[in-house]
């Protein structure tokens, strides 16, 4: 009963962020659509319910209720696993996120290592799923992601390098704190590490398959890339391994360079807001940075998407982390 | 029993069970798969030791990067799977045989070799640190030689793999980047006047 007590607690606590998180993926995917269809001048999904604020959940009901079809010369045994795994890789990086001071249901100190390896592990569910599927595009599409997320996944990994060195430690709260200066919001790392910051932004695109880099999903080439043979349910897991991933990554975004729960000045007035509130607030902020960039930016030729990664960022965040280490180590910054 | 124990046993179970899948499945993709199964639970039993950051990166460089290249490769083989069940036979001697001289070998050597007990932690993290810092103050201190050592023949071997696959080719026609980048709209376009009826040469 001791040792299966805090157990159950983690169950409880898994299950109250699920829910919750599930929720916030619906308006989240809501607001995606909404954005884009304002840029567009259109109205976007406004049936169901005013201004359309069930339609995410009516969407759900018709994936649940659709007949899947599996393909007769499919894999089928990898081909239904493949959206498990990235669902459940995508909702399992949220155990360490904390979203105020403490609250995270794992307090690793390795958190953002943690995430990075999830992260990494995100392309196996589109790899397997489009070699699963036996079908020509899936498949191309599984060798671009395969290529394109290890690309970006090394200026992401210098990007996490430079934070960490400023901050001195790998835990995501300690991150969070060491940014907790006099300075309010200018002593987060967004401004000392500016370049940093847009690089992880784009790279985060590129990681989570998102527009202008969606060259696995790119549908004038592929129609729906690693995604064509899959419907109904496991169709619905793709989406929300995709969506959870995107709100992973803007959360990193918040924690890294965005000072998480904190304030953006300490007074009297800011500081009784409860930090939850902050970090919803900034998170949903990038999430509008990434519907904004979907709208309004053309989509990425593969091979610009290659020299982008490999060519620009990679040298650009090593010489950064080269830098870093280099002003922290002589200025007399370093963390003890 | 305590839930680090059961825990244990779990991944234990997937390592063994994951790995012998590898050897014994019949498509090389789910035999790659299933290696991977049994790295990520291994890095499961690494936590459980306390060793967090070689579990993460375990999962980060073998799982992440390697295993992907890996599936990469073996998804793009055309295998003939009945043909590869036949030759199996033919090579289960020779097999057999190495793999006894290699457990032959790791008996003597696990059972004539003393572990000094002073040279061993009783835990993984010494107290008042994470493991992390621990292991990088090891590295970088003690061993920071050695460690650049490693990061020099780590480079030779890049640097070997590129040069072995790079050809040069002449008259290939390659996109220049700053050149396009360059252009304007005085370089790129020009308003001729066309005279009604005769046009203009074309160069």
């Amino acid at each position: 009963m001791e040792t299966l007590l805090p157990l159950l607690l983690i169950v409880a606590k898994s299950l109250l962020l699920i829910i919750l998180g599930l929720t916030a993926i619906a308006y989240y995917l809501l607001a995606d659509r909404k954005i884009w269809a304002a840029v567009m001048l259109r109205k976007g999904p406004n049936v169901v319910g005013p201004w359309g604020i069930w339609q995410s959940f009516a969407d759900m009901i018709k994936f649940m209720v659709k007949e899947p079809i599996i393909p007769t010369t499919a894999n089928k045994g990898v081909f239904m696993i493949a959206p498990l795994v990235t669902a459940a890789l995508a909702l399992s990086a949220w155990a360490v996120i904390p979203v105020n001071d403490g609250w995270a249901i794992a307090n690793l100190n390795v958190g953002i290592l943690y995430i990075f390896a999830i992260s990494s592990l995100g392309v196996y569910g589109i790899i397997m799923g489009g070699w699963a599927s036996n079908s020509k595009y899936p498949f191309l599409s599984a060798l671009r992601s395969a290529a394109q997320m290890v690309s970006y996944e090394v200026s992401i990994g210098f990007v996490i390098i430079t934070v960490l060195l400023c901050a001195g430690s790998l835990n995501l709260n300690d991150i969070v704190k060491a940014q907790d200066t006099q300075w309010g919001m200018l002593g987060w790392y967004w401004l000392p590490l500016f370049p940093m910051f847009v690089i992880f932004f784009i790279s985060a695109l590129a990681e989570t398959n998102r527009p202008p880099f969606d060259l696995v999903e790119a549908e004038s080439e592929l129609v729906a890339g690693f995604m064509v043979e899959y419907s109904s349910a496991p169709y619905l897991l793709f989406m929300l391994g995709e969506y959870v991933a995107i709100i992973t990554m803007c959360a990193l975004l918040v924690i890294l360079f965005c000072g998480g729960w904190l304030p953006p000045f300490h007074n009297e007035y800011l500081d009784q807001v409860p930090g939850v509130i902050w970090f919803v607030l900034k998170l949903t902020w990038f999430f509008f940075l990434f519907a904004m960039v979907k709208a309004f930016v053309p989509r990425y030729r593969y091979d610009q998407l290659m020299r982008l990664g490999w060519k620009v960022f990679l040298p650009l965040s090593l010489a950064a982390v080269i830098l870093v280490a280099g002003v922290l180590q002589f200025a007399g910054f370093a963390a003890q | 029993m305590s839930v680090a124990t059961a825990f244990f046993y779990l991944f234990s179970i997937i390592t063994i069970a994951s790995a012998a899948m590898v050897i014994v499945g019949r498509n090389p993709v789910h035999s790659v798969l299933f290696l991977i199964l049994a790295f990520v639970s291994a890095a499961g039993l690494f936590v459980l030791t306390g060793a967090e950051f070689l579990a993460m990166l375990l999962v980060v460089v073998y799982v992440g990067a390697v295993m992907v290249l890996f599936l990469f490769v073996v998804m793009m083989l055309d295998v003939d799977f009945a043909q590869l069940q036949k030759t199996v036979g033919k090579y289960l001697p020779v097999g057999g045989l190495i793999t006894l001289v290699v457990l032959a070998e790791l008996v003597l050597v696990v059972g004539s070799w003393n572990v000094a007990p002073e040279s061993v932690l009783s835990t993984p993290t010494p107290a008042g640190l994470s493991n992390t810092a621990a292991l990088g103050q090891v590295l970088y201190t003690q061993y920071a030689y050695l460690f650049q050592a490693a990061g020099l023949v780590l480079l030779t071997a890049m640097i070997g793999a590129i040069v072995l696959t790079l050809h040069h080719r002449p008259n290939v026609k390659r996109q220049d980047i700053s050149a396009q980048n360059a252009r304007t709209r005085a370089t790129a376009i020009e308003n001729k006047h066309v005279p009604s009826r005769t046009g203009v040469p074309v160069p």
